[in-house]
């Protein structure tokens, strides 16, 4: 970070893109993650199983998500945060990472932040959503 | 349908170690660009001990380590051909690094269905400590489970 972030309610995160996700960043994902659930990375199984094909891992979202946070705050700053799938990711979409400032405040005398956070893909569907809540300094 | 008796079940404790090629090879998959998680020199230049595991490792040492009693795809007997993550949240007390030992203990908060019965949703609690006794983090795994409706 060159220069501190201004948590201010409303200020916008820097956006992330990360992606296209190809059926190789699936396998290395499943590999370097321990999620060996082939739905992921086996095709014919996720046709079998009526996905039309292998789709990304919701966790591979929500480590993209944590690299959003970390370019405004170090990741032991991270005190608490969430998400929900909504949507499947799948294999070729890029994902766009963005969030807001929702509220600042003191509390237990630290000076907190609380950040929406969420995934979109390239078809304009948002795929995470959730929230984080900070330590500013 | 889920058998209800797995609610406040509670997973033997799971030890597992973090794996410094296993960070470095995380951090390659989810295209990091911050080097404090695949280089050593970085990390310790950042204060760091070693290269610390990111924020959502630690779903990934529970992936690692099904637990024997209460496991989605062990003794509940769901197909991982029928699951989608519903939500998931963490919350860190503590940084987990290479190197560290970490004991994993899984209880199941809640099984409850929706739709009818043709999904199925179980909320799972995992907190992870590390070889000093340290609290390092607590998270809350919700899965979805797909029932075939006839």
């Amino acid at each position: 970070m060159s220069e501190p972030f201004a948590f201010r309610p409303g200020a916008a995160l820097p956006e992330l893109m990360r992606g296209p996700i190809t059926r190789g960043t699936l396998a290395l994902y499943a590999g370097a993650s321990n999620d060996h659930v082939m739905l992921h990375i086996d095709s014919d199984f996720a046709r079998a199983a009526g996905m039309g094909d292998v789709f990304a891992h919701g966790m591979l979202s929500m480590a993209y998500l944590a690299q959003l946070i970390a370019q405004v705050a170090p990741a032991e700053n991270v005190r608490s945060w969430k998400v929900r799938f909504l949507a499947i990711t799948p294999v070729h979409a890029t994902v766009r990472c963005s969030g807001e400032v929702l509220d600042v405040y003191e509390a237990e005398g630290r000076a907190l932040a609380r950040l929406r956070i969420r995934t979109t893909i390239h078809t304009g569907v948002t795929t995470l959503e959730g929230e984080a809540v900070i330590a500013r300094s | 349908m889920i058998d209800r008796a797995f609610i406040g079940v509670v997973s033997e404790p799971r030890h597992v170690e973090v794996e410094k090629g296993q960070l470095k090879f995380f951090a390659k998959a989810t295209g990091e660009t911050n080097a404090i998680y695949f280089d050593e020199e970085a990390a310790k230049r950042a204060g760091h001990r070693t290269l610390p595991a990111p924020l959502t490792f630690m779903f990934c040492l529970a992936s690692a380590t099904p637990a024997k009693r209460g496991a989605v795809f062990g003794d509940m007997g769901v197909d991982q051909a029928r699951v989608l993550h519903g939500e998931q949240s963490f919350t860190h007390h503590a940084p987990i690094y290479a190197g560290d030992v970490i004991t994993l203990v899984t209880e199941t908060i809640d099984i409850y269905s929706k739709k009818e019965g043709a999904l199925d949703f179980i909320v799972q609690d995992t907190k992870a400590t590390n070889q000093e006794g340290v609290l390092c983090g607590e998270m809350r795994f919700t899965v979805v489970v797909r029932n075939q409706v006839s």
